[in-house]
């Protein structure tokens, strides 16, 4: 055992991470491009980026607006693609809840996927790592991650203007997201739901500006959870 | 498309924004060490795919770009895309791979 060094797991952290900017890097750009397609100007798009910061949900923040959903609809579906941070901050909250306010203010800011997917394995992997540490680590994997993410978010939103039609930009938001579903599919219990997300969805399309999506995701992560059980049932 | 009202965008942007920072903060913040009922995790953990996949069917079967009609390059490429990234598990491969689908077929099908 070395002394105790958060410096290092800084470094570690940020060199975990850096493989993801493959993805962090075009991914915001997508939406500095379909976000000044839909309209918004440049000061929008970096206000979606650097107060939200969570690619998925401003995605479906745009896209709704663009349907002229209600603003109600709009922030309670966009909040619901980012329940699952709730998820993540209960499973960082073992590792992290004893460490000061204010860092724990900035890890839930920060919380994107691939700093919580990293931090987790390696806090689970590495127990004797103090809660400074774990700080650190966790700091650290976002620490190339953000700006990136803020800069390619500006690159594309200037660019988006020149864009023409026949790139069918219109398809780039159903491709990520259909990406980034993909592999959550790992289980029965995850099939399950999406499949049901998908029925429910394209039943309940008539519902009036996207409230069918609401509906839809609200009875998949019911059958997510009881497929669960149930195979957890039989496996017992 | 009708314009978008900046005001409103704006109020969208920092009611996420604070709706956002709460629910990554909520447990961490308010439980901090105390566990969490059993029932919760279990419906947390579908959110994304409970979410996602019925905000993209529509947008895949009825494009806005082609009239709501079904269009085979815009399915062809939701296909491959789903394929790829279930088998590589590689997010960046996936996109990639729809959307040359996609290029191919609306050059092929254009």
């Amino acid at each position: 055992m070395t002394a105790s060094n958060p410096k290092r797991h800084f470094l570690r952290g940020t060199r975990d991470a850096l493989p993801f900017l493959l993805v962090i890097i075009p991914f915001a750009a997508l939406f500095g491009v379909v976000a000044t397609e839909a309209g918004l100007n440049v000061a929008e798009v970096m206000g979606f980026s650097v107060l939200v910061i969570a690619g998925a949900a401003q995605f479906t923040a745009v896209q709704l607006m663009t349907e002229n959903a209600p603003t109600v609809i709009v922030i309670l579906t966009s909040l619901a693609v980012n329940m699952r941070m709730a998820m993540y901050s209960a499973s960082l909250t073992p590792y992290l809840g004893s460490a000061p306010i204010w860092q724990r203010g900035l890890v839930a800011y920060l919380m994107v996927d691939q700093a919580y997917a990293l931090s987790q394995i390696k806090f689970e992997m590495e127990r004797e790592l103090t809660v400074t540490e774990r700080f650190a680590y966790y700091v650290g994997t976002v620490a190339p991650l953000a700006p990136f993410w803020y800069a390619a978010s500006y690159v594309g939103a200037v660019a988006g203007a020149q864009v023409p039609p026949e790139f069918a930009l219109d398809f780039a938001l159903p491709i990520t997201f259909l990406a980034m579903i993909a592999p959550a599919l790992r289980t029965m219990a995850h099939v399950a739901s999406a499949m049901t997300s998908v029925v429910l969805a394209l039943l309940m399309a008539w519902m009036p500006y996207g409230s069918g999506l609401l509906v839809a995701a609200i009875g998949a992560m019911i059958v997510g959870a009881q497929v669960e059980l149930y195979m957890e049932r039989r496996a017992a | 498309m009708e314009e978008l009202n900046h005001t409103t965008v704006w109020f969208v942007i920092f009611a996420m924004a604070i709706g956002s920072f709460l629910i990554r903060f909520s447990f961490l913040g308010l439980i901090g060490d105390r566990p969490m009922p059993e029932w919760v995790l279990r419906h947390l953990r579908y959110t994304p795919v409970a979410v996602l996949p019925g905000l993209v069917a529509p947008l895949v079967l009825w494009p806005d770009a082609t009239g709501g009609n079904p269009d085979p390059a815009r399915l062809g490429a939701a296909l491959v895309t789903l394929a790829v990234g279930y088998f590589s598990k590689n997010v960046l491969a996936a996109i990639l791979s729809g959307a040359a689908t996609l290029y191919g077929l609306l050059y092929l099908l254009g």
